[in-house]
């Protein structure tokens, strides 16, 4: 898995907002992850606390909001949210579905003081 | 909460700044008029076969160059291409289970682009972490392998989501192993629908003229840009 080189992202991405906003310290981050996304795992926040320390971000805390995938079929024209495994239409069965939405993963906003 | 907490909106994805160094390889590919593609697969799907038959069907007419991406610092894969004649370059990832954009970068600064027409990027063997990480290549292909399973779609969906080429290999396998090809497919198509897919076998070649033909036509398309 590739981690550390996501918790970095994170850290430069935060650490540049933070800057621009003037904090003095960077007390919360919030990252949206799509159901259909990389998988992350808590150990991000593990590599977090080593690479933040002595930085605005230290003793920061992490969290992960998992969104469901939003799908549409094609046959019956349904919307509907994938929370599990891969399953074709729950309405109808088909497997013609278009993803609209599950990659998602982004840092949505930190929370900072200043 | 403290009241002089405040929140600061930012939404930016994760992957931006390699995103961005993706976007540079790609106008220096296009610049020396290199056509490229991007091999993902689990370890042991065929990938270095996959490789080497396809750049032998392809030789002499078209010069391929090859940067292999491993994780530790062995020449295996790298010697069996410079073996039929093409440029390869070993990236070592130290550890690290994908190439990235830089990594892919540091190696076309290795390669005699002028030299060559495609060029295949062999990812780390994994079909987790390549998948979020785009080098800049005009085609990300996955190689899926009969013996792996038919449920791989359903398990790793975000690859076989962001990929433009299915390659199916080991299908001479088919009689000796589990695999439904019909599940194996439906899950493709709800993840990834029309997805360009070729079935072929690196051990009896079956399937291997479709596909060489079929990137042929991509690579002069390239050419003409």
């Amino acid at each position: 898995m590739h981690e550390l080189a996501v918790t970095e992202s994170i850290f430069n991405i935060a650490m540049k907002h933070a800057k621009e906003a003037q904090a003095s310290r960077v007390t919360d981050l919030y990252v949206v992850i799509g159901r259909l996304s990389s998988i992350v795992d808590d150990s991000v926040q593990f590599y977090w606390d080593m690479i933040t320390e002595d930085t605005l971000c230290a003793g920061s805390l992490l969290h992960f909001q998992r969104v469901p995938a939003q799908l549409l079929c094609f046959d019956c024209s349904k919307e509907f949210t994938l929370d599990s495994e891969l399953a074709p239409c729950p309405s109808c069965g088909s497997a013609k579905i278009k993803v609209i939405s599950g990659d998602q993963f982004y840092l949505d906003s930190i929370e900072i003081q200043k | 909460m403290a009241n002089n907490t405040y929140r600061v909106p930012i939404v930016e994805k994760i992957f931006n700044a390699n995103d961005q160094i993706a976007a540079a390889n790609r106008r220096l590919l296009d610049a020396r008029h290199v056509f490229s593609i991007n091999i993902m697969a689990s370890p042991g799907a065929g990938k270095t076969s996959f490789i080497l038959k396809t750049i032998q069907a392809l030789a002499p007419d078209l010069r391929t160059g090859v940067v292999e991406g491993d994780t530790a610092p062995v020449t295996i894969d790298a010697d069996k291409i410079t073996a039929v004649g093409m440029p390869a370059v070993q990236i070592n990832t130290g550890g690290d289970c994908h190439l990235d954009a830089v990594m892919l970068k540091d190696g076309l600064e290795q390669l005699p682009l002028d030299d060559i027409v495609l060029l295949v990027v062999e990812n780390v063997g994994n079909l987790i972490c390549p998948a979020a990480f785009s080098l800049g290549t005009h085609l990300n292909i996955l190689i899926a392998s009969i013996p792996e399973g038919d449920d791989k779609p359903y398990k790793y969906p975000a690859i076989y989501r962001g990929v433009d080429v299915l390659i199916i290999n080991k299908v001479d396998l088919m009689p000796y192993v589990p695999f439904n090809m019909d599940y194996f497919r439906q899950g493709v198509e709800m993840l990834n629908p029309g997805l360009t897919t070729f079935p072929v076998s690196c051990m009896t070649g079956e399937g291997l003229d479709s596909w060489v033909d079929w990137l042929k036509q991509k690579v002069a398309e390239g050419q003409n840009r």
